[in-house]
């Protein structure tokens, strides 16, 4: 997480964090520890769910059976002392040894142990076999399938995001200096066509710079057929770029300056800002130790909620961009009724939410003074 | 009251507010204009209608007000019929029972390019004597072209541009060219005058009768224009008006109250209650929202009552039950409340009569400002194909739209008419909600 640029006043904050020396280090593992432990029980929970969810239909019984049946009757074909057999004898023993397998993998138990068996297997991400999709090596392997698509899908959601962040961070901030002028009012004017998601954004985009000035390509990774070297590839990626970012980018900044600018406002009102002031300070150290560093938890617990609301958001901006990302083949298994696919992505982007909450954490437990003495690892 | 009426005197101080409550309420209007006039199993019927209730309509045709911009005026559609008397049908009897039917209809043609196709729907009744009519077609500069002569079943489709009989006698494989244009002119353009269709028939029966229906594919259509599956686009964007609305009221009303009475029962029971809405919400916070519902309406139903419930459901146990639940902390230890409890009143009295009232400010302008996001939810499930599949939604226009690939082929108007009216509606709520909180939110006024 960059968050360099905010985290930066740390070490000149006038909390006084040398007199605790190794036990803020103790603290600090404790907090991580226990953080950790909660975490892991929460995602185990969140699967265990999605789980409950999925198989209220069946569905991930008929995942597992086929698996079985596919493997099964291949391996029996490809045995060559099988080809001899009669087709009737070979039908039978193959259900024989479907039979044993089904048992073997407890189908026959009930539900309550059964679903214990799959947490086991989703949590490992042992996801099964894919119905239809296969990877773009051939692989039918629903783990391989996904974590294939994630960098594409981290490309996105990271380029976007930290431009998203910072951007309207560093403008909020300096609106609320320019509390009142043009600038703030047209943006306040705007902020509520954040009401739209990106890929709202994402058609218009495509209608004006696709499709009618022709600047920039419709959707996809890159160019087609893709270059060769190297650099013309990332700058072929990078053009693809442009426009899904933009529409996420275009879609929330206004609201997040709005909200920001807000924030700051209400913050550059307090007593010790006005004290500050009167001290002759200038204004980049006022905002650096006097309204950022306070509201800096508030700040990155701002930034999880967006990471974690534009995770999911992505799903359709990737579907309109053709972002060859985790979200489109979550659409792509939609159309196919390939539901290990989409069980799977399920449990995908729950651990990438839980991964993303529990970073924050750890981010936050750096910035906040009341972790490091003590007072956050209670609650 | 008075708290009610004070408001809304502030609100009307912000202008965002007023364009917000116009929005509103003309989407409003729409909404009971469209549930008014078209009954829901109407609507369902006509969405889900093939060619038998769309043939009148010509595929992928703009809507017709695009003419007030294009430089080449193009045709718009129409359909008439003896039946609603729109075209004109003299009966004269003749012998016994020999009558001769004689159809007309003229209209002007004032547009610059050729139609898509001309159909006559004939239907006719007799009982053993088949009618016969002969078609004529007369252009502005005074030549009579010879459509056909036939025979007429009960039902009958005779279609201009695939009969191979006109293509020879035209000398033409396109016979809507070869009808409209000037044969002496090399620019190939229509003429533009006044046209009539003829169409004599005779029966030879007593009761036998004959009517007819013209139809005229142009290249527009209507207030909205049709989709691949001739449907008028206008159904979708009148009906969908209050489902949009209805989803999106309905979400964020249930979420919000839902969020609030459970924060308060956690607050004032406290200890286990308390503590296990907290654990929801973090497993809640892991949860992919959009995964969960895709999965839903994968394996279960797409019915969109269903998604909204499930919607309610997975919105409850959000970010802001901590926000409510750090008020609820705040207000429970108010004096108010210790007096309630003196005078013996119980925990539901106290949750529902002096906690939750109390937060009435805080939740209109969070419900007001959540509608949106509930509305493009509807259209984002579309997108994913999850939309309902039987009512007429906007997101399914979208749907639709781009599975089509509408934008590569310059079928604009197809994802814009939706999209603006989806843009409307979130910038409606969106105007009024921010309004509202600057209001109700002390610390935001004058900001």
């Amino acid at each position: 997480m960059a968050t360099e640029p905010l985290a930066a006043p740390v070490g000149s904050s006038p909390v006084p964090a040398k007199p605790f020396g190794d036990s803020t280090f103790m603290r600090m593992v404790k907090y991580t520890a226990l953080k950790l432990v909660t975490m892991a029980f929460t995602v185990t929970i969140g699967v265990y769910l999605t789980i409950m969810i999925a198989n209220m239909g069946g569905y991930v019984d008929t995942i597992m059976r086929n698996e079985i049946r596919d493997n099964t009757t291949q391996a029996m074909l490809s045995l060559p002392a099988n080809r001899s057999l009669d087709r009737d004898v070979l039908q039978k023993l193959i259900q024989d040894k479907i039979a044993s397998q089904e048992e073997r993998l407890g189908l026959n138990q009930p539900f309550a142990i059964r679903s214990l068996n799959y947490l086991k297997n989703s949590l490992t991400l042992n996801l099964g076999r894919a119905l239809n999709m296969t990877s773009d090596n051939g692989s039918k392997e629903v783990r391989l399938i996904l974590l294939e698509r994630l960098p594409a899908t981290l490309l996105l959601t990271g380029s976007s995001e930290l431009i998203l962040f910072f951007a309207s961070v560093f403008i909020a901030l300096s609106l609320s200096r320019k509390y009142g002028s043009w600038l703030d009012k047209v943006t306040i004017a705007f902020s509520p066509t954040s009401a739209a998601p990106p890929w709202f954004y994402g058609i218009f985009f495509i209608l004006i710079f696709a499709a009618i000035f022709k600047v920039l390509p419709f959707g996809g990774l890159v160019d087609s057929p893709p270059p060769d070297n190297s650099i013309d590839y990332a700058l072929s990626v990078l053009k693809h770029l442009i426009l899904p970012a933009s529409a996420v980018i275009v879609s929330s900044i206004f609201l997040s300056i709005y909200n920001w600018r807000t924030f700051f406002l209400i913050y550059s009102s307090e007593d010790y800002v006005e004290m500050a002031k009167a001290k002759g300070l200038t204004p980049r150290d006022i905002e650096r130790r006097y309204i950022l560093r306070p509201t800096l938890p508030t700040i990155i617990t701002n930034f999880a909620l967006l990471v974690i609301t534009l995770w999911t958001g992505f799903t359709i901006t990737e579907t309109v961009f053709l972002w060859p990302g985790l979200g489109i083949t979550l659409f792509r298994a939609i159309g196919l009724y390939d539901t290990p696919v989409i069980v799977g992505s399920t449990i995908i982007y729950a651990y990438l939410l839980a991964f993303t909450v529990l970073l924050l954490d750890f981010v936050y437990a750096l910035v906040d003074p009341r972790v490091k003495v003590g007072a956050g690892s209670s609650q | 009251m008075n708290t009610i009426k004070n408001s809304f005197r502030d609100l009307v101080r912000y202008p965002s507010a007023i364009v917000g409550m116009v929005i509103i309420s003309i989407l409003l209007s729409i909404g009971i204009y469209a549930l008014a006039t078209i009954p829901y199993s109407e609507a369902v019927r006509l969405w889900r209608g093939g060619e038998d209730v769309w043939y009148q309509n010509p595929k992928y045709a703009g809507p017709a007000w695009l003419n007030y911009f294009n430089s080449k005026k193009e045709p718009v559609s129409f359909a008439v019929s003896t039946v609603d008397e729109g075209m004109k049908k003299v009966v004269n009897p003749a012998d016994k029972d020999v009558s001769s039917v004689e159809i007309t209809y003229s209209f002007d043609y004032t547009y610059d390019t050729f139609p898509q196709e001309m159909s006559i729907y004939f239907n006719t009744t007799f009982d053993k004597k088949l009618p016969f009519v002969s078609i004529a077609w007369l252009t502005p500069d005074g030549r009579k072209i010879r459509i056909a002569d036939t025979a007429v079943d009960k039902k009958f489709t005779y279609r201009f541009s695939q009969d191979p009989k006109l293509q020879k006698s035209l000398k033409d494989d396109n016979v809507m060219e070869a009808l409209y244009k000037d044969p002496k002119n090399p620019i190939s353009a229509p003429i533009k005058g006044t046209y009539q269709l003829v169409i004599s028939g005779a029966t030879f029966e007593k009761d036998s009768d004959i009517n007819a229906q013209f139809v005229f594919h142009g290249g527009l259509y209507g207030m909205a224009g049709t989709d691949k599956y001739r449907r008028d686009l206008l159904l979708p964007l009148l009906y969908g008006t209050p489902i949009a609305l209805a989803f999106g009221l309905l979400a964020s009303l249930g979420t919000a109250l839902l969020t609030m009475i459970i924060a308060a029962f956690g607050t004032w029971y406290g200890g286990w209650v308390d503590e296990l809405i907290q654990r929801i919400t973090e497993v809640n916070l892991v949860l992919p929202f959009l995964a969960i519902l895709i999965m839903v309406g994968t394996f279960y139903s797409r019915s969109i009552w269903l998604m909204l419930g499930v919607t309610i459901l997975l919105s409850i146990f959000s970010g802001s039950i901590k926000t409510y639940r750090s008020i609820f902390l705040q207000s429970k230890e108010s004096s108010y409340i210790e007096a309630a409890r003196a005078y013996g009143a119980s925990s539901t009295r106290i949750i529902f009569v002096y906690l939750i009232p109390r937060m009435v400010p805080l939740l209109i302008p969070a419900l007001v400002s959540s509608v949106p996001s509930f509305v493009f939810l509807e259209a984002s499930l579309a997108v994913l194909g999850l939309g309902d599949p039987v009512l007429p939604t906007w997101g399914k226009v979208i749907d639709d739209a781009f599975t089509d690939g509408a934008l590569y082929r310059g079928l604009y108007y197809w994802v814009l008419e939706p999209a603006v009216l989806l843009m409307f509606t979130g910038l409606g709520f969106a105007m009024l909600g921010f309004a509202l909180d600057r209001i109700f939110n002390p610390r935001l006024r004058g900001m």
